[in-house]
This record gives structure tokens, sequence and C-alpha cells, in this order.
């Protein structure tokens, strides 16, 4: 299977969807040259009618987007990095969430919102934000977190197809990863996690970019003798509760590692839920490990320290085999 | 006026009558206590509204304000589910989860009316985009106000309509208060439309009181959209005749806001009487005719609160309906 890039994976995504179905449009700032590739060289195929760059005015560009997925089209509108989605949340948050609902289901809403996410390239707190827990906070919005090219492209396209809005967020630190990316169309449903890694002592649930660092603290964790089950969420709205709750009843043992704030972050969400519908089977406190509560530093040596660490995730596993049940 | 059929006066006059007796129902149906909630009436403003649709078609768009009522009804809605809707009922056009601030019909281009101030401006200016996209001749008129001319939203969407030549007119009505505050204290300048200019557009005022101006120059503009050549900002300038919101004395605990001459020039330049003076003037219909149209109009907005009070109350189960599509 050809290796490929996140950036192509997701290009290859809205390439098959613009082919497949005439109202799929791109919009965003340059997205004809495409700071982080995944629209480049569209607007050759489908014209700038399709391919729209738009001035950087991410309130009206949101709200368009909005106005033309109630009116017959199906917008991908990309804002590039996710901290400029606080520049349009009036739109998404109290217009996009809420108008099929709130006018008695009167419309449907096509419509994706696509930004970069998180950390891992010194930008700064000001490109490096992770976005998802403010929008899992939001209802009837969709929230999509791929960790690898091949699932970047099969959720993209089901994201693309969904009749809901829906918020989908590549890892900024995963741009330049590669994988294997068929070429043909596929797609992953959205709410199903992946199991990255099967064990029976205990159950690490993530997402993301986090996924990786899961899989070298579960690797490092083998090697004492711990079999971590690794499971990466893939869609944290709605996210596959079921998947989690099945892995908590084989193992008892629970850490959350999310790229995020600690409070209402996505790993408390995980968290709650395990210590409210899997109590009875726990062996050991379920463990937290998210972004320290700081804004993003610039330096790389503070930045690696400001998320979580492959040494504070096996340290989380490694406290879930030393608690005894009380 | 003149060039004007006698019967496009008519519907215009219909839809302001309509309008106003809607509204004052709504009044007394929120003083005596029946509906949840707030209503913020449109009373006074009703020849925008009026002028503006009658100006459009089934399949132009139009997106609202938080004081949408009037917008509703003058796209066409219906008079008993939006009454329906204010009294939070199952038959209301959302089923009851909207509400007086959140009132739409899809189905004749009403993309909703909405609660925060410049909200609804980006939305029709994405219907406008689609309209394009799709390469038919429809328009989209967001409504706003005046204070909404100062938020990013006006701001960015009317230059991105500019920026792509949308088939969009910018329906500014200058009510000249935000909330409890005049317009005047809150921009240094004296006519919001001239703020087209700096988008490349063409800027128009007209008198928000008179429905046939407002009719001739929105009418001008939405050829001018449906024939591609992009947008237009209108200002009309209006009075509301109450106040923001019904009961608002119960958080003013009696100061008051109001400047006295405009207070005064609300009361004279009322759109329903300016409009019933010049038909019976110029000869377009005699009292009969007017008195007719009142008596029919009175009786519709009778029925709409009976049908309101008799619906049924959503059933509890619905509050997880109408989520995911």
């Amino acid at each position: 299977m050809p290796r490929k890039a996140s950036v192509d994976a997701i290009r290859e995504a809205l390439r098959s969807e613009m082919q497949r179905d005439e109202s799929v449009v791109v919009m965003g700032e340059d997205v004809k040259l495409a700071v982080f590739a995944g629209t480049r060289w569209l607007h050759r195929e489908f014209g700038d009618e399709r391919v729209i760059n738009t001035p950087i005015s991410e309130l009206a560009v949101a709200g368009a987007g909005i106005g033309a997925a109630a009116t017959g089209i199906r917008p991908v509108i990309d804002l590039m990095f996710g901290t400029f989605l606080y520049l349009a949340l009036d739109q998404i948050a109290n217009q996009a969430g809420a108008m099929r609902y709130m006018f008695g289901g009167q419309t449907k809403l096509p419509l994706v919102f696509m930004t970069v996410n998180g950390s891992g390239i010194s930008a700064g707190h000001h490109h490096s934000q992770p976005m998802h827990p403010l929008f899992m906070n939001m209802p009837l919005i969709k929230v999509v977190v791929p960790s690898t090219p091949y699932d970047a492209k099969g959720l993209l396209i089901t994201a693309i197809r969904d009749d809901n809005p829906v918020l989908f967020l590549s890892p900024l630190a995963l741009g330049s990863l590669r994988g294997e990316v068929p070429d043909e169309t596929y797609t992953i449903p959205l709410g199903e996690a992946a199991i990255r890694r099967e064990g029976d002592d205990v159950t690490i649930c993530t997402a993301g970019a986090m996924s990786r660092r899961c899989m070298e603290a579960a690797r490092t964790l083998a090697k004492e003798g711990i079999e971590c089950e690794v499971i990466d969420l893939r869609t944290l709205k709605p996210w596959d509760e079921a998947c989690v709750l099945r892995s908590v009843r084989k193992t008892g043992r629970f850490v959350a590692v999310d790229e995020s704030f600690p409070v209402c972050g996505a790993a408390s969400e995980w968290a709650a839920t395990v210590a409210e519908k899997a109590f009875q089977h726990l062996r050991a406190p379920v463990q937290r490990v998210s972004n320290l509560d700081v804004p993003l530093p610039f330096s790389p040596v503070l930045e690696s320290a400001a998320v979580p660490t492959t040494e504070r995730i096996v340290n989380a596993a490694r406290r879930c085999m030393q608690a005894e049940p009380a | 006026m003149t060039e004007l059929q006698p019967g496009v006066v008519l519907d215009i006059y219909r839809r302001i009558l309509n309008i106003r007796r809607f509204e004052e129902e709504v009044g007394r149906l929120f003083t005596a206590g029946e509906l949840p909630g707030v209503v913020h009436l449109y009373i006074g403003e009703e020849a925008v509204a009026a002028g503006v649709c009658a100006a459009l078609r089934d399949d132009d768009y139009v997106t609202s304000t938080h004081r949408g009522h009037g917008h509703v009804l003058a796209k066409g809605g219906d008079l008993n589910r939006t009454m329906a809707e204010i009294f939070g009922k199952e038959t209301g056009y959302c089923r009851g989860k909207g509400g007086s601030q959140h009132i739409a019909d899809f189905s004749i281009g009403m993309l909703g009316a909405c609660g925060i101030v410049g909200g609804g401006i980006p939305i029709a200016t994405g219907a406008g985009l689609s309209i394009k996209l799709r390469k038919t001749d429809q328009v989209s008129v967001p409504f706003f106000g005046d204070g909404a001319a100062n938020e990013g939203s006006f701001h960015e969407s009317l230059n991105l309509a500019s920026a792509m030549t949308l088939p969009v007119i910018f329906v500014c009505e200058n009510n000249q208060y935000g909330e409890f505050t005049p317009a005047q204290d809150t921009m240094n300048i004296e006519d919001i439309a001239v703020r087209a200019g700096s988008y490349g557009m063409p800027g128009h005022i007209v008198d928000g009181t008179d429905a046939l101006e407002v009719y001739a120059v929105v009418h001008r503009a939405v050829m001018r959209a449906r024939n591609g050549e992009g947008p237009t900002l209108i200002e009309a300038k209006t009075h509301r005749r109450g106040g923001h919101a019904e009961g608002e004395e119960a958080f003013l605990a009696g100061q008051t806001y109001r400047l006295p001459e405009e207070e005064e020039l609300a009361r004279l330049r009322d759109p329903l009487l300016i409009l019933h003076e010049r038909i019976l003037h110029e000869g377009v219909a005699d009292a009969h005719a007017l008195e007719n149209i009142e008596q029919e109009t009175t009786q519709r907005v009778a029925d709409a609160v009976t049908f309101a009070r008799e619906s049924p109350w959503p059933a509890e189960e619905s509050v997880l309906e109408d989520t995911w599509a």
C-alpha cells in the first residue's frame, strides 16, 4: 500500500468528495496556496468557484458556511490553525450546533470545519492550543481527531458526507507523519474507536497526537510486564464509550491521556464516564494525564513538558498497577 | 407611488397591518402573563419588513433578528404557527424549541431569527454564496439593527459579499436605539449607510416609515443583485414604538432612556397610518375596502391566538428529537 503524509490523505479525501458531489466546496484563507497543503492544487481541478480563497474573516466565513450549508451547498471550511476557531465561535456555538434543533428539525447543516489542532512545532500559544474540549461541550457538533493518515482520509470523507456540523481537527504534531493510505475512496464511521494494541492490565484511552505517545508508553510498560490496551477514539463526539467500557471491564485499570488542558478536558469526560459506568470493575483509581494548566510555551523544551510526556503516561499506568483495591 | 400597481400597494398594506395587529396581540398576551420568556415587538418598524419582502420572491432568503416576528410574517409566514411558537407549543414553527427569538420557516426562505445581535448577517451572506454557486437568480436579505452595524459580523460580511460579488441586500433597520442606548451615543457618524463605501458597494438611506419608498429602493437593489451586480446596503431610518423588550419597566426601575423628541417622532411617523392615508388620498382603495382588510386581519390574529392556546404542549420526550440529522 502506498505511504502518504496526512496532508496528502486529506487532499485525497477532499478530491474524492469534490469529484463525487458537485455541492462540495472548500473555502478559507489561502486554500489555494494551502499552508498545510491539504487543499493545495485542488483549484486546478475544480476551479476558483469551488476552491474559494476568502478574506481573513473567520466569523463571516464560518457563518457563510452555515448559510450555504442550509441552502444546498456542502462546504468544507478550512480555518487553518485551531485557535482561529475562537474568532468564529459565535457562529459555531450559537448557530451551527443549534440551528437544526432550535428550528424544530427544519434544516440539515452538512458542514465541515477543518483546522490543525494542538502543539508540537514551537508555534507558540496562539497557534498551538488543543481546541477539541470546547467543542465537545457544545451540543450536536461532531468532533473528529484522526491520528494516522489512513484515518484522516477515511474520517474526512465520512465527515463531508455527514449531514451535521463536524469539526475535523488534524493533530499539528502529526502533519509530516507518513502512513499507508489506499488510493481508492473509503470511509471510517464516526464514533468508532480503534484498538491500537491489546492488553489485559491497563486500558489507556486517547486520541490524536497522543496515540503515538501512548504506544511508546505501552512498549516501555510491556518491558516491565505491564500489558496495556491502547484505545484511539478517533472521534471525540460522539465517542465510542462501549469500546472503552468493554476494555475497562477486562483490565480494571484506566488511564485517560489527552492533549488538552486538565480542567474539563477530554480526559475528564472519559474518566468520569468510566467511574460512573464501570466502577465495580475498577481495581485502581482512574488516572488522567493532560496538558499542564499553562498556555503553550514556545521553547521546544518547555513545549514538550507542557503536554503529556511518555514518562507521565508510564507513571500513571504504574500507579494503577501499584494501587491496592480498597 | 403612482407607478406602483394598486395590487402591490395593498399587498404591502396587508403585510403591515398583519404585523401590527399580531404584535399588538402578542403585547397584550405578554402583559397578561400568557407567554413564557421575553418578546421584542416590531411595532413602528413594519414598513421595513413589509416593503422589503414585497420586493422579494418566495424562494429568496432572509435572516432576522431578536425582533423577528415581523420578518416572519412579512415573508409570508403562517400566523398560527408563529403564534404557537411564541407560546412554546408543539404546533409552533420550531415545535416549541426556538421561541420568539428563533422562528424560522425554511419553506419560504426564512432562515431564522437570531438572538445574537448581528448573528444572522453572515448566514444570509452564506445563502448569497450558495445562490452564486448554484447559479440561480435568487437574492438574500439579512435584516439587522443599528446595533449590529457595530458588530464584526456586519463588517466582515459586507466585505465578504462585496469581494465575492454576492446577491445580498443588507437591510439595516435603524430604530435609533441599541437596546436602551441611543445609536448616536455609540457611533460617530450620522448615517450607517456611509459604511457601504468602505466595502465598495452602494449604500442608500430610506425613510423606513414609508413602506413604498422602502419597496422602491429595495426593488432596485434586488434587480441589481439578480443581475449579478453584487450587494447593496440599505439603511432604513425607523422608530421603535415601544421599548426594547416588553415588560422592561421591571428592570428599568423608574429610569427613562427615550429622547422625548424621538418618541414624539415615533408616534407621528406611524407606517400604518402613513400608508393608510396615502391609499385613501390617492384612491388606491376606499375606506370600505380597507375596513374589510382590517376585519380579515383582526380575525386571522384572533384565530392564531385560539390556535396557539388550544395547541398541545410539546411531549416531554421531544426534548431529544431533532438532534442529529
